[in-house]
C-alpha cells in the first residue's frame, strides 16, 4: 500500500526536487551577476524529468551520491538530476568575462517559481484525491 | 534541502554588494581628502568579486575576494597655500572620479534588491511548501 503511495505522487516530487535544485542554480547566476569571468549556468529541465523518471529517481551511471552530511563533495563538475549545468550562450557579452543576462535569468527565475507552485498544487490535489478515497465521503 | 541553499547564495551576494557600496560611500565621502590615516593621498577603493562554492557543488556564492586601490594617477590641483602643496604649490587629490562612484553605487544598490527579490521568492516557495496536504 505504502509503495502504490510512493508511487503516485513520485512523479511530481522529483520534478519538484528537480525544480528546487534549479531554481538554486538560477539564485547563483543572479548572485553572480557582477563576479568578473562567472559564467551563468543552466539545465535542460525536460531532459533532466525525463532522465531521472526513466531511472525512477535512481541516481544516473557514474553520479555520486552523498548519504551522509560528513561525505566529502564529489569531484568535478556537480549535476543535476544526472545532467551537467551547460553554460548559456551569450547575446551580449561584457568586458570583464562575465555572461549573466540579468533579463534572462529574472525570466527564468520567475518561470521556475511559477512552475514549482504549479507542483505543489498538483501534488496537493493529488494528497486530497487520496484521503477522500481513504475516508469514502 | 536545496531551496534553503538560496538563502546563503542570496545572502552571500548581498553582503558583498553592502560591502561594495561602504566602499563606494567612503570615496564619495573621501574624494576631497588631501591625507589619509597614513599621511598620503586617499586613493579610491575598489572591491573585486569571486565566486564561492557552497554546499551544493552546483551553486556559487559571492565573496569580496579583496579590495584594491585605484592605481591611476592622482588629481594635481595648483593651490600653494595648501599645507601639503609641494615645492611648485600643487597638491595631490584623491583620484576618485564621483561619476563613476555614483554609477557604481547605482548598480550596487540595483543588485542588492534583486538578491533581495531572490531570497523573497525562495522564502514564498518554502513557506509553500509547508503547507503542503493541508
Amino acid at each position: 500500500m505504502i509503495g502504490k503511495l510512493d508511487e503516485t505522487l513520485r512523479f511530481n516530487e522529483l520534478a519538484l526536487s528537480l525544480r528546487a535544485q534549479r531554481q538554486q542554480l538560477l539564485a547563483s547566476n543572479i548572485a553572480n551577476a557582477d563576479t568578473p569571468n562567472y559564467k551563468a549556468r543552466d539545465v535542460d529541465f525536460s531532459k533532466a524529468l525525463q532522465g531521472v523518471v526513466a531511472r525512477k529517481g535512481a541516481p544516473a551511471q557514474g553520479e555520486l551520491v552523498k548519504t551522509a552530511a560528513a561525505h566529502l563533495s564529489a569531484q568535478g563538475q556537480p549535476t543535476i538530476g544526472g545532467m551537467t549545468p551547460q553554460y548559456r550562450t551569450t547575446i551580449q557579452g561584457s568586458v570583464d568575462g562575465n555572461t549573466v543576462d540579468m533579463d534572462v535569468e529574472r525570466n527564468q527565475y520567475a518561470d521556475n517559481a511559477v512552475r514549482y507552485e504549479a507542483g505543489l498544487t498538483m501534488i496537493s490535489h493529488q494528497i486530497k484525491n487520496l484521503l477522500t478515497a481513504i475516508q469514502g465521503q | 534541502m536545496s531551496l534553503f541553499n538560496i538563502f546563503n547564495v542570496a545572502g552571500s551576494a548581498m553582503s558583498a554588494q553592502s560591502q561594495r557600496l561602504n566602499v563606494v560611500s567612503s570615496n564619495i565621502a573621501n574624494a576631497d581628502s588631501a591625507t589619509s590615516a597614513d599621511g598620503k593621498t586617499y586613493r579610491a577603493k575598489q572591491v573585486v568579486f569571486a565566486a564561492v562554492p557552497t554546499s551544493n557543488a552546483a551553486a556559487a556564492g559571492v565573496k569580496v575576494q579583496q579590495v584594491v586601490e585605484d592605481a591611476s594617477p592622482l588629481k594635481k590641483v595648483y593651490d600653494p597655500k595648501h599645507p601639503q602643496a609641494d615645492e611648485n604649490g600643487y597638491v595631490s587629490m584623491p583620484n576618485v572620479n564621483v561619476v563613476e562612484e555614483m554609477v557604481n553605487m547605482i548598480s550596487a544598490s540595483r543588485s542588492y534588491q534583486s538578491n533581495v527579490e531572490t531570497m523573497n521568492t525562495a522564502k514564498n516557495m518554502l513557506l509553500k511548501t509547508l503547507t503542503l496536504g493541508q
